[in-house]
């Protein structure tokens, strides 16, 4: 009798487990095939972002990027365009001497050797290891000496109250920002919204990839036709690269 | 020259408690500048994702500059020996931290997060000079709180000279740090210049004895101490120097922009198109605190005026702020040249010459600074014996007769 109970009870406890396991396995394995790399693995220097931009394809008065980039940053402006946060901005220029027109997209270049990092006093300003720039938002004392720094005017600096701020890219009152080339979705296999606006509508003006994989698109458009830094002079080795200019 | 003596004011006149309640007022009003500023955030100032260091920035550097140099005259007397000098150091240490003090109240206020100040001083980035000069103004409070104590202390007297030595290193290293601010920054053309930090120091001098000498002429003209001819002809051939360095700094800095093609932009603006950076920086800091004052230094006639010596100090303070202002603002609202050969545009104000107009806030905020320092001090000579009780010639002149 006892042993009857016992063999019940052991199926009861097998079919529990197996029925338990095939419950709870597509979550930890799908998970797994969601997530490229787990959180808690670190960011290594094998990789290192990069962007490509073909000023040939960036169409004057086109902002499918930036208006992207604001709705996946909730950059909601406030009318003070003086004041207001731009991570990515169009820029106009025509040549002096020729005429000759470009029109490009410009955010933070995500230098090798970035001046806003090498000045920030509590290194808030920071540098992944796969190179992409960043601002700890938990010790940034708000005093824009990074702004002062960087050669390419791209941070800014949130001057008042925000609401309705987007889980994925928390902002801060008083403290500095700028693009974060969408860690949140590259660190998901996925690609910053500015880019996939652009090829999403055609322009197919940007490209996003490993500049560390010689395999990698990006890799290999710059290497056959090259690809130019903004003020190259300062030598900082940018991640953002263009064509055209 | 007799043994010098030294006494606390008496503070108990109407006119001290009211100088001590009109700086409170001052005080209070920055606070609530503050709290207005920090409350709404940023954008009801001047500044701006362009122009991201304003008014306050201007104040803060005047007065941290200004700091280091006011400790110069306790610096001649214990480094360099001049005797005359020795019974004028405690009030210049003194007035050295109070100026200091105004200074980082202003800085730390205007930061975005000035609640994260726990964050600044103990989180640090050694290649940052911002991180380096928080640790050289903590070290200068103690440094020169340490000289104040070998002044006052006669069992302490043997290592005066010492520390004083130490006090004189550590401000020029200090303000090789603050001049670095702007020295080391390769973004925008009016900085990026190794000069920045030679001519913040003899900014230093020149602000610093100048704000020196109103605070000596005024201490002891309100509290009837006698102050004699000697120390306050002393004082003004000094400031004569100090003024005349600095004017042979701002003339090699532009000169030499003014050889390289690509600092051509920015000089055109500052010397000739910059409208008021323009205005400030050639009647302001030229005309105002530079040339005018030296012609005076050197007129004759005035020589042992005090109530020129006071002019030419408002002078030296108010070219300055000019200068202070030129650098930090001018420098900023000149446009970053990204692409060289091209004209620029875009929603994000490339390629302009960006605006500022500095508010009320800021403004308040800055002079409150200035009020802590000036209390500071009023409070100080009050509790400790920082004067000495005459300044007679007989008495601080060390060729008199005795």
């Amino acid at each position: 009798m006892s042993d009857q109970i016992n063999d019940s009870r052991r199926q009861f406890l097998s079919k529990a487990a197996i029925a338990g396991s095939v419950t709870i396995a597509p979550g930890v394995f799908l998970h797994q095939t969601a997530q490229a790399k787990p959180d808690e693995k670190a960011v290594t220097s094998a990789t290192r972002w990069g962007m490509l931009i073909d000023t040939d394809k960036c169409s004057k008065g086109c902002t499918d990027c930036v208006d992207a980039c604001n709705q996946e940053h909730a950059l909601t402006g406030f009318d003070r365009p003086e004041t207001d946060a731009q991570y990515i901005r169009k820029v106009s220029l025509v040549e002096k001497q020729t005429g000759h027109e470009i029109s490009l997209p410009l955010m933070c270049q995500h230098c090798e050797k970035p001046p806003c990092v090498d000045v920030c006093p509590t290194g808030a300003s920071m540098k992944r290891e796969d190179g992409i720039v960043l601002v700890d938002k938990h010790i940034c004392i708000g005093c824009r000496y990074c702004m002062m720094a960087c050669p390419y005017k791209a941070r800014s600096f949130v001057h008042e109250t925000i609401e309705n701020q987007t889980l994925s890219a928390p902002r801060g009152k008083g403290t500095v920002e700028s693009c974060t080339m969408c860690t949140h979705r590259v660190d998901k296999d996925g690609i910053p919204a500015c880019v996939e606006a652009c090829t999403d509508e055609n322009h197919n003006a940007m490209t996003f990839g490993d500049l560390n994989d010689p395999e990698s698109t990006i890799s290999k458009e710059l290497k056959k036709h090259g690809g130019k830094q903004i003020r190259a002079d300062l030598q900082l080795n940018t991640g953002v690269r263009y064509q055209g200019l | 020259m007799k043994k010098i003596e030294y006494t606390r004011i008496k503070g108990h006149s109407l006119a001290y408690y009211g100088l001590l309640a009109g700086l409170g007022f001052i005080i209070l009003l920055g606070l609530l500048a503050t709290w207005y500023m920090e409350h709404n955030g940023h954008y009801v100032t001047g500044m701006s994702n362009q122009i991201v260091w304003g008014m306050p920035h201007v104040f803060a550097i005047f007065l941290i500059v200004a700091a280091s140099g006011a400790l110069n005259v306790a610096s001649i007397a214990s480094v360099f020996g001049k005797k005359i000098y020795d019974p004028l150091s405690r009030l210049s240490a003194l007035l050295s931290i109070a100026l200091l003090a105004g200074g980082l109240v202003v800085l730390l206020l205007d930061l975005g997060r000035p609640d994260r100040l726990i964050v600044a001083i103990t989180t640090y980035n050694f290649k940052s000079i911002f991180a380096w000069n928080i640790i050289l103004y903590t070290g200068f409070f103690a440094i020169v709180g340490a000289y104040i104590w070998m002044m006052m202390d006669h069992n302490m007297h043997k290592y005066k000279k010492k520390v004083g030595l130490t006090a004189f290193v550590w401000r020029l290293i200090l303000t090789t740090g603050t001049g670095s601010i702007f020295g080391f920054l390769v973004a925008r053309s009016a900085y990026d210049a190794a000069l920045m930090a030679p001519m913040f120091i003899i900014m230093s001098f020149a602000f610093g004895l100048a704000i020196f000498i109103l605070v000596l002429m005024a201490a002891y003209n309100w509290t009837g101490r006698e102050l004699g001819d000697a120390v306050i002809a002393r004082l003004r051939s000094l400031l004569g120097v100090f003024v005349a360095a600095v004017l042979y700094f701002t003339a090699v800095y532009h000169l030499t922009n003014l050889y390289i093609t690509e600092h051509h932009g920015v000089e055109q603006f500052i010397l000739r198109d910059g409208g008021i950076y323009t205005n400030l920086f050639w009647f302001g800091q030229v005309l105002i605190g530079g040339l005018l004052p030296l012609a005076l230094i050197y007129a004759p006639g005035v020589k042992t005026c005090r109530k020129t010596l006071a002019l030419i100090s408002t002078m030296i303070i108010v070219g300055g702020m000019c200068q202070i202002y030129v650098i930090v603002i001018g420098g900023q609202a000149y446009p970053m040249e990204l692409f060289p050969g091209y004209e620029v545009s875009s929603t994000f104000f490339d390629g302009m010459v960006n605006s500022y107009s500095p508010t009320l806030p800021e403004i308040i905020l800055g002079l409150s600074g200035m009020a802590v320092s000036i209390l500071l001090v009023s409070f100080a000579i009050k509790a400790l014996s920082f004067l000495p009780t005459s300044l007679a010639d007989s008495i601080a002149d060390p060729h008199a007769a005795k």
